[in-house]
């Protein structure tokens, strides 16, 4: 066994881990956007939530995509089955992202053909459907999924050869089957609304919208932990699809994710710590009126997700395993670039945290002070 | 679900339609932000080392039409990017290994430089400093151009795949040297060839736009200003444009010799070629009939004798192979003919597949065997990587004009690229002489002709990504992947539906677009006064 090949493939599956995880804690905007009409009531209101959501948009949307580009690139026969065969899905996370794209610059522009409220909505579709389908999408990776995969096909010149195909004509869809998708979905939509909700009562300076943040954050935890409560203790109960790294030969295991985490101390601490964050910050919202609840409850949802992520492909796991034929689940080991490529990757990733410190840099220099009325009524590019 | 094979052509062709929408409209977005970042960092510069409000409130108006494009540029890329999972299932595995890593570090390190000192550069002239501001404002025009790097280092590669070795484990390519890929010699010329293609588009632009309000007699002196600084910028980008244009045709000639017969529908292969400067082709050349004399194949053409020859491989005399070289091969040029490639590639995959049925029942002798064929370091593997292996796309194919590009479409996209070319650097060289002297303002027909320029040059933008693509086809990997063993395995009805719902909201969206445009043309930069207001360092 090549050891070095192994430690990349788990390094790769880190970063990318990492990556899904700070991209669940950056659907604050999403999670923002979902409730424009909500909290915000006046016309002034809403371009005050606007405003403070389109300085990170970007950030959130870079995430996406860079967290498409590292997956693509550590593990792509990831991104051929799942991308070319749950096609409806992320076709449709992307036509929600697009909408989202054009319409904080064009919302509030004179001609802009569709009208203000339809921009607007274009925000609340992206942050009610954009989170629930990444939610459900991300579910799959414990639950699995309908495709077969075999590599052999590509030397067929006469007829098929496609190497991965999905068994069912859903393309996708057939993940809203599973009650444990949906509530992961729903999860991760009302974590990004309390998300939201936290960090308008951080960076906006306006009193209706901070009383009327906290009472309704009140809410959402709630509806947050009566889905997600529920999809944790599900996923503990679970059956996984464990892996033989020395043949390759996959094989259900009972209570797969339940003995990963007694497995690996480390990643379960992670998740308590990471639990513990969100809870703080939540209570720092409801109980003391506080305005920093979004950063430990931004940093639990980090390490919260990072550690799900690694329980679904450490520990010899099928991060991705096909309901069609066991076989053809992915793992870490089968699904991986080269060594070489990894090995070229990781020294890129070096870079991972100077690129982290210029975003913080430049996002407390921006946020030194929290953005007021008076500022975007005076700003010629507001949006 | 298992596609039959109507069902496959028609995937390919909806797969590729869907693409080809998706670049088209990205693209229609991206190059102007290539080059409209420069000229704003180039402004903001003279501001911030004079002082000088005007140049601000100038600099100012620029960004909000950056702004305008940006959304939507990136907004289309994300598609894009996402589309090689959902259309290009096989390829995006085929290929996962090389162009997975650009894809990843052009993340990592370009989009990331780009979103976060874009909202600076938008949204910090009063809470950053001036000297940070600037920063920003460059740092953004690098991040977009780094931006263009690493994806045109991917395309690069599946125009002229290098630095890679085929892995029959693994059924794919596999990365071996990340320099050759990154300073492949096509890439390097493709990403200045593309960027500068891109800074000349948004000079045009601002010529323009400028052109327009000297026509109403507004903002005279933004105008003029701008007019100055993009003619600069345009024209010296426009004459490195037609360096790398030149070096491209170069390497064109030297890896994809189909490609370059196709730009020039030359059909028998010649000495001293001559370079078709205009011609038009009769209908049959798209039903790829095989015209035996170059002649026939058009019903009129003017040329310049021996230029092809000169251009392409720097001699004058030298053989340029045609079509039918290709298609029948030429022992005397050492031409594989189509029909011997196709046999190599099913000789590859033939291989490929007894070795690994071998490695699943056990049997060690014939693995042995096939370890040494695929070992490009014995005589045997030599000949599997530089002949079959090389080939591995045509065994796809089931009959040799299917190799064949379409012609029509890239003879004319070339010509339409190549002549603006050149319009373009007198453009800029008249604009730039009469700016100097000041009497610019006085020739109408002149601005009204800066104007007409906008719609061309994205013209001759999108015609030259059409000669590079579509001059590509069949393969999405040159000679190792055709587009029809690329495709994701799913029902053409579902690519059809989401090429249709994606075409309708583009082109709403784009319709959007040129309506806000235009009237933040019409609106002109703010007000001199409300800019002094909150101008905090004044």
């Amino acid at each position: 066994m090549d050891t070095v090949y192994i430690f990349l493939q788990h390094y790769w599956w880190f970063v990318v881990s990492l990556l899904g995880a700070l991209l669940v804690f950056l659907l604050f905007v999403q999670g923002g956007q979902g409730m424009l009409y909500v909290i915000g009531k006046t016309d002034m209101e809403r371009n005050l939530i606007v405003n403070s959501l389109g300085r990170k948009w970007e950030l959130t949307f870079t995430t996406l995509v860079t967290f498409g580009g590292a997956f693509f690139a550590s593990f792509p026969l990831f991104y051929s089955t799942s991308f070319g065969g749950a096609f409806y899905v992320w076709m449709l996370i992307l036509l929600v992202f697009v909408l989202q794209a054009v319409a904080y610059e064009y919302r509030r522009k004179p001609s802009n053909l569709l009208g203000e409220k339809t921009y607007n909505w274009f925000l609340m579709i992206n942050g009610v459907l954009g989170t629930f389908l990444l939610g459900t999408a991300v579910a799959t990776l414990f639950t699995g999924a309908p495709f077969v995969v075999d590599k052999a096909n590509f030397g067929n010149y006469e007829g098929f050869n496609t190497i991965s195909r999905w068994t069912t004509a859903w393309y996708g869809l057939d993940a809203l089957s599973d009650p444990r998708n949906i509530l992961l979905g729903l999860s991760v939509l009302f974590l990004s609304r309390v998300l939201g909700l936290l960090y308008f009562m951080n960076n906006i300076d306006d009193t209706e919208i901070f009383s009327r943040s906290r009472r309704y954050l009140k809410w959402n935890a709630g509806l947050f932990l009566l889905f997600f409560l529920p999809f944790l203790l599900l996923l503990m109960l679970a059956d996984g699809a464990a892996v033989d790294p020395k043949s390759g030969v996959i094989a259900i295991e009972p209570y797969k994710y339940l003995h990963n985490l007694l497995a690996m101390p480390l990643v379960l601490a992670v998740l308590l710590v990471g639990v513990v964050g969100v809870l703080w910050g939540i209570y720092i919202g409801v109980v003391r009126g506080g305005k920093r609840g979004i950063w430990p409850c931004g940093l639990g949802t980090v390490l919260t997700v990072l550690a799900l992520l690694l329980t679904a492909g450490y520990n010899n796991t099928a991060y991705y395993p096909s309901t069609a034929d066991l076989q053809s689940s992915l793992t870490i080991y089968n699904s991986s670039s080269s060594k070489f490529t990894l090995y070229v990757m990781g020294l890129v990733s070096l870079a991972i945290p100077f690129v982290v410190w210029y975003i913080a840099y430049v996002w407390r220099a921006m946020n030194r002070k929290p953005l007021t009325k008076k500022e975007i009524e005076q700003d010629e590019h507001a949006y | 679900m298992i596609l039959s094979a109507n069902d496959l052509m028609e995937v390919v062709d909806w797969s590729r339609a869907q693409f080809a929408m998706t670049a088209i409209y990205h693209w229609l977005f991206v190059p102007l932000t290539l080059g409209l970042g420069f000229i704003c960092a180039i402004m903001e510069t003279i501001y911030y080392r004079t002082g000088d409000l005007f140049w601000k409130r100038t600099v100012k108006f620029w960004m909000r039409i950056f702004g305008i494009n940006f959304a939507i540029g990136v907004a289309t890329g994300l598609i894009l990017e996402f589309e090689f999972g959902t259309n290009w299932s096989n390829y995006s595995y085929f290929v996962g290994d090389i162009f997975g890593a650009p894809l990843a570090i052009e993340g990592i390190m370009a989009f990331f430089l780009e979103s976060t000192f874009f909202a600076v550069m938008f949204f910090g002239w009063n809470r950053v400093s001036r000297g940070f501001h600037l920063a920003s404002t460059w740092l953004t025009a690098i991040g977009a151009n780094l931006s263009a790097l690493w994806i045109l280092v991917a395309n690069a590669w599946m125009q002229y795949p290098t630095g890679t070795t085929f892995n029959p484990d693994t059924a794919r390519h596999e990365m071996t040297s990340f320099w050759d890929v990154l300073f492949s010699p096509v890439a390097i010329n493709k990403f200045f060839h593309t960027v500068t293609s891109g800074f000349v588009l948004a000079a045009v632009v601002v010529i323009g736009i400028s052109a327009w309000y000297l026509l109403k007699k507004r903002e005279t002196q933004m105008a003029r200003r701008s007019i100055v600084i993009a003619s600069i910028f345009g024209l010296c980008s426009s004459l490195f444009l037609a360096t790398t244009g030149d070096g491209s045709a170069a390497q064109v000639a030297k890896t994809q010799p189909m490609k370059l017969a196709a730009m020039e529908a030359l059909y028998a292969g010649e000495k001293e070629a001559g370079l078709v400067v205009f011609g038009v082709l009769r209908p049959e050349v798209g039903k790829k009939y095989l015209f035996e004399k170059n002649a026939d194949a058009f019903y009129f053409k003017v040329e310049i004798p021996k230029l092809l020859s000169l251009l392409s491989f720097r001699n004058a005399e030298a053989y340029v192979p045609g079509i039918n070289d290709m298609v029948f091969g030429n022992p005397e040029q050492q031409i594989i003919p189509i029909q011997g490639k196709m046999g190599l590639g099913q000789e590859a995959l033939k291989a490929m597949k007894e070795y690994r049925e071998a490695k699943a029942t056990g049997d060690a002798v014939t693995q042995s065997y096939y370890n040494d064929l695929f070992d490009p370091n014995t005589p045997d593997g030599k000949y599997m990587h530089d002949f079959r292996l090389k080939h591995l796309g045509y065994a796809y194919l089931d009959n040799p004009t299917e190799a064949i590009p379409n012609i029509p479409l890239v003879f004319y996209s070339f010509r339409v690229m190549v002549g603006l070319g050149f319009y373009f650097i007198l453009f800029f060289a008249i604009t730039l002489v009469l700016s100097l002297r000041k009497t610019i303002g006085n020739r109408r027909w002149l601005l009204r002709l800066m104007i007409v320029s906008i719609p061309l040059v994205y013209l001759s933008s999108v015609a030259g990504w059409i000669v590079a693509e579509v001059g590509r086809q069949p393969w999405t990997v040159y000679e190792m992947l055709p587009a029809s063993a690329s495709v994701s395995n799913i029902a053409s009805g579902s690519l059809m539906t989401t090429f249709f719902i994606f075409l309708v909201l583009f082109t709403i969206l784009l319709i959007a677009e040129l309506m806000i445009m235009f009237r933040q043309i019409k609106l002109g930069p703010q007000p001199a006064e409300i800019e002094g207001k909150t101008d905090s360092e004044k």
